[in-house]
């Protein structure tokens, strides 16, 4: 290291021979600081969503680098947020990354006090099993008077308002191909 | 709004930076009210009589935008002779079922209709034990009340059909002419009475009248925005109406600046309407099948062709979507598989479902990003529900107190339920968050945007698009050879749709396209006007068809704002057709002009023969604006081209419902299900079509003057903060919104605080015939204690996002509220009466002594409050 370099490191040099003579930028900023780059910098790629909270639908841009959501950002190209998010939004990274996240399947058996593991492969054919059964079992063809019914009063579903339309159109078509019709969803509560 | 849509706010104060006065009118002071010119405090509850007061304030003064209100409103329409209002019955309308509590619309008719009425016995209840519980009068309140209304709801966005135009009086002077009649139904709500029910100052009610009509007509239009705190009452969509009615008045419908605009509170909450998760409707507003009136596709559909309008294309609707979902199966000859449809026989809205699972009847239930434990009215039968499943599918990010209920449940505490005593069996599948899946939500002003998936789900974790195409796929596995008939749907559904990545994703792009629908050759069809009722286009969701024109997600459309004109046509897609403002049509004047420079938007270029300007128009494109339809012609045809709103059977706007509400074809002010006030207009005082379930464990108080209404001597209501969301499972989980807003509290004004000596940080207990809880003490003096018929109200403000896990804990304000239905869409009333007191609350079995305690104090049984007319 010169003796230039050397002085030129002290902060008080900084502030008196350079542009920042109040000290509280360039001239207070140390070589670490110098060297931290935004996550946004750093992004491998940046995704474009939108916010998953309210019904403004305000843009986002996800950053991930190394597969993992690194940062969560408003889109200034959105015309109807022009960028901003409000404090949900804005944390919505911590939503995605969550440590409270469940990520494993939980089961708890009829009149168990515990959670147990369960396959996500045998969860799925355990509900399908189920809802064979429960449709066969409360079947209605017709009522008293003859009218068709074709329906099972016995499975019934309530959606929130965060799922996609393409997911909620899945739900339906399958639900009413299985005759189950007590399908709601938050838009009614 | 700053509140609950922060960012959407930036556009009202947009506005206001450009000279407009915003008004802001609601119980609580909020960062709305912080930035607005006027704040109106008023009774939550009331908003029927102050929005009246308006409509009496611009009828009473003709300050009405008299060449709109002739030429697109039905105010010329001529009403029937027997047609009676609250004025002439008390508080009912003509045709009230004291037995059935329901209407019979057949009086509210033009002159010379012939229109069947829903409400006169075509749809009867076939299912005399759908109601609650073991009580016959519940089955009964709970059946005939949803018949007509599971009716009235499935109407969607076109509205009720009617038959042929009606005589006019376009002078406005016939006595029955329609707007002679909503000037005396409104001529009531003078600045007086309205003062006198909301608690709002005579002078402060004339500010906003006249900032209102001084900034509607020709040159200056005025803007409603409500968030749905608005329809969470037993007369939630005649708020709704009472507003629509002041906004047709006005000439604030279809154009520029103005309109009603509903700020709805989740991402795809828009969507979730359009291609419905909800019982009564197939997507794009179709009606479900019932199963008496609709026994096959003709008697669906044949009466819409009738009428004018694009419902008269409903055939073309709804073979598309019987195409798309049963694919070759569909013919001509076997009715495009109608058949398989299952049908309703009355209210099956979730709190019907959930009343029924309580009392064993449901079996399974999908619980799919949604936690009624916390979320739900009366959230106590709710848990009562999920504990009397055989199972339940839990589908979250996190973990739900409607996951945990078993163990963690109140009811656990007070002794209610034992966790060894439950047998549901409980399976919790982990959710993909929205960036680790494509798809599109559908926000609040009917725009579809695409969300991109960024990464992988972690570990188990899945979209609910994988969860139900693998669902889907296994039971027709389990099926499959299967010669049951019942089962023939299945089997014959369209089901293939590719999948991608480590975990065998379905593409939700392909599920888009069935949405959007392709024509004979499979190729993606561009607008809804190309489906056709023999059956050789599909289309899964017909208002939808044209987000995937020219084989490109239209959706997906990311120009720049800045790149764009004012209205941004190339951001997202808005259906239907791309159209970012509905009915606007009525932007121009008859002829087809501009109302003004100022206002312009759409008109008619009569050079060119076709309809012009900043948006896609809403009309035939090349109708001319003086076209008259012969008598003969329906659907489209039947268009005049002097009627704006095209999706209604006679084009215009209806100041007067003739058909298609349940509970009257006007608004008129009923006090809350619950209130410790008489209603001040007449001796009925509740909605007498509203919804209730008699039983014990959803007890209601005595309201007004009867007694024991005193022993809940204060008015609560619910709503939200900035930092959380909904019945909290994305908020309540995370750090900084957990900080910002800790735990739960209620707010109460000083005077309140003084009479129940309540400390500020302290804690305090509410108390219902549901259940009490506890919560801290914010005393402030944005609560204000209200004159409401000459004597002081106090209302206790509570935010329902807490329940007792995640973060930031508390008990859920939904454990007060009962379940009193709005008639039209089976949506409870947020709004109770309640005691609030010093302290915490009692813990365990002594919680329920002190809550039977007030119950017997009050003579509280299950029929308190449930009355249908007013004794």
């Amino acid at each position: 290291m010169g003796v230039r370099t050397w002085i030129e490191g002290w902060p008080a040099y900084r502030q008196l021979a350079g542009p920042d003579p109040l000290g509280r930028g360039v001239a207070a900023e140390s070589s670490g600081s110098r060297d931290l780059v935004a996550r946004t910098e750093q992004a491998d790629r940046v995704v474009r969503s939108i916010c998953p909270y309210c019904a403004v639908g305000c843009g986002q841009r996800v950053y991930v680098k190394d597969e993992q959501v690194t940062q969560i950002e408003g889109d200034p190209d959105s015309p109807i947020s022009r960028g901003r998010l409000c404090p949900k939004g804005s944390a919505s990274k911590s939503l995605v990354t969550s440590p409270a996240r469940v990520t494993k399947v939980r089961y708890r058996r009829p009149h168990g006090s515990e959670w147990e593991d369960l396959e996500l492969d045998t969860a799925v054919d355990m509900i399908a099993d189920r809802v064979v059964r429960t449709r066969r079992e409360t079947w209605q063809d017709t009522d008293d008077e003859g009218r068709v019914l074709r329906r099972t009063m016995g499975i019934a579903s309530l959606g929130g308002a965060t799922l996609d339309n393409e997911e909620n159109y899945l739900m339906k078509k399958l639900y009413t191909a299985l005759g189950a019709i007590q399908v709601e969803n938050q838009a009614r509560i | 709004m700053a509140e609950a849509h922060p960012v959407g706010f930036q556009w009202v104060m947009e506005a206001k930076k450009r000279g407009a006065t915003v008004i802001h009118v609601d119980p609580r002071f909020t960062r709305t009210s912080a930035l607005a010119d006027v704040y109106v405090s008023l009774r939550a509850g009331s908003d029927i009589a102050f929005l009246g007061g308006l409509v009496n304030y611009v009828l009473e003064n003709e300050l009405d935008f008299r060449e709109y209100v002739v030429a697109y409103t039905n105010a010329a329409a001529i009403l029937r002779e027997d047609y009676q209002g609250p004025d002439d019955l008390d508080g009912l309308f003509s045709g009230y079922d004291p037995d059935g509590r329901h209407y019979d619309s057949t009086t509210w008719q033009y002159e010379g209709a012939d229109t069947p009425s829903p409400g006169s016995g075509e749809m009867t209840e076939t299912e005399p034990a759908q109601g609650a519980g073991g009580d016959p009068s519940a089955s009964r309140v709970g059946g005939a009340a949803g018949r007509a209304a599971s009716y009235g709801d499935t109407h969607g966005s076109g509205g009720a059909a009617i038959t042929g135009k009606p005589r006019r009086d376009e002078t406005l002077q016939h006595p029955r002419c329609v707007y002679q009649v909503i000037k005396r139904h409104f001529a009531r709500y003078t600045p007086e009475v309205v003062s006198q029910v909301c608690g709002v100052p005579e002078d402060q009610f004339l500010r906003v009248a006249r900032e209102m009509t001084e900034n509607s007509g020709r040159e200056r239009t005025t803007a409603l925005c409500y968030a749905v705190g608005w329809t969470h009452h037993s007369v939630g969509a005649q708020y709704i109406r009472t507003a629509a009615i002041l906004q047709a008045l006005l000439g604030n419908i279809g154009r520029p600046g103005g309109g009603i605009l509903a700020l709805r509170g989740h991402a795809s909450i828009q969507g979730s309407t359009d291609i419905p998760t909800l019982f009564n409707l197939l997507p794009g507003y179709i009606p479900m099948p019932h199963a008496n009136a609709h026994p096959d596709l003709e008697s669906l559909v044949g009466d819409e062709e009738k009428q004018a309008g694009f419902w008269g294309n409903m055939r073309s609707y709804v073979v598309s979507l019987l195409k798309s979902w049963y694919g070759d199966a569909a013919t001509a000859d076997n009715d495009f598989c109608y058949g398989w449809l299952p049908r309703l026989t009355g209210n099956h809205g979730t709190y019907q479902t959930v009343a029924d699972m309580a009392d064993g009847k449901v079996k399974g239930y999908f619980l799919v990003g949604e936690n009624p434990a916390v979320g739900s009215a009366n959230a106590k039968m709710q848990r009562r529900g999920l504990a009397s499943l055989d199972w339940l599918v839990v589908r979250d990010l996190v973990m739900i107190e409607s996951a945990t209920f078993w163990r963690e449940a109140p009811e656990i505490e007070t002794g209610e339920m034992r966790t060894e005593d439950i047998a549901t069996e409980v399976f919790v599948l982990p959710a993909a968050a929205h960036t680790e899946k494509d798809g599109t939500f559908t926000n609040t002003q009917r725009l579809l945007q695409w969300h991109h998936k960024a990464v992988e789900p972690p570990d188990d974790a899945r979209s609910d698009l994988w969860f139900y195409f693998h669902l889907g796929r296994r039971i027709r596995e389990k099926l499959a050879g299967s010669t049951d008939e019942r089962d023939a749907p299945l089997l014959n559904l369209t089901w293939d749709y590719p999948t991608d990545g480590p975990t065998a994703d379905p593409s939700a792009d392909a599920v888009l396209r069935e949405i959007n629908g392709t024509g004979p050759d499979g190729s993606a069809l561009s607008a809804y006007t190309e489906l056709k009722a023999d059956g050789s286009t599909r289309s899964g969701c017909w208002i939808y068809c044209g987000v995937y024109a020219d084989e490109a997600n239209q959706a997906a459309r990311r120009k720049p704002g800045q790149e764009q004109t004012w209205v941004a046509p190339e951001w997202g897609w808005a259906w239907p057709a791309n159209r970012r403002m509905l009915y606007n049509r009525a932007a121009a004047d008859r002829d087809g002009n501009p109302w003004s420079e100022r206002k312009r938007y759409v008109w008619w270029d009569a050079k060119a023969g076709k309809w012009t300007g900043e948006d896609v128009p809403d009309f035939i494109p090349d109708r001319d604006p003086h076209y008259v339809p012969p008598e003969s012609a329906t659907g489209p045809d039947a268009i005049a081209g002097d009627d704006p709103f095209v999706m209604q059977t006679d084009g215009k706007a209806w100041l007067f419902a003739p058909q298609g509400v349940a509970d009257g074809p006007l608004p008129t002010h009923y006090e809350p299900p619950e209130s410790p006030v008489a209603n001040p207009l007449y001796r009925q005082q509740q909605n007498p079509a509203r919804e209730v379930y008699p039983r014990r464990d959803n007890l209601l108080h005595p309201s007004g003057a009867q007694p024991g209404s005193e022993v809940f001597p204060y008015v609560f209501t619910t709503y939200r903060v900035t930092e959380h969301h909904t019945a909290g499972g994305m908020s309540r989980t995370l750090p900084y919104l957990s900080e910002l807003q800790p735990e739960l509290f209620v707010e109460i004004s000083p005077a309140l605080a003084d009479e129940r000596k309540l400390q500020h940080l302290g804690w305090a207990t509410v108390v219902t015939a549901r259940t009490a809880i506890e919560a801290r003490v914010l005393v402030t003096d944005r609560m204000r204690p209200l004159t409401v018929d000459g004597r002081t109200v106090h209302q206790v403000g509570i935010p329902w996002h807490w329940g007792p896990g995640g973060l930031s804990r508390g008990d859920a304000a939904n454990d007060l509220v009962a379940v009193a239905l709005d008639p039209n869409v089976h949506i409870q009333d947020k709004v109770g009466s309640c005691d609030i007191r010093p302290g915490r609350r009692p813990r365990g079995p002594a919680l329920l002594e002190y809550v039977e305690e007030y119950r017997r104090r009050a003579g509280i049984t299950e029929l308190t409050g449930t009355e249908g007319v007013t004794p």
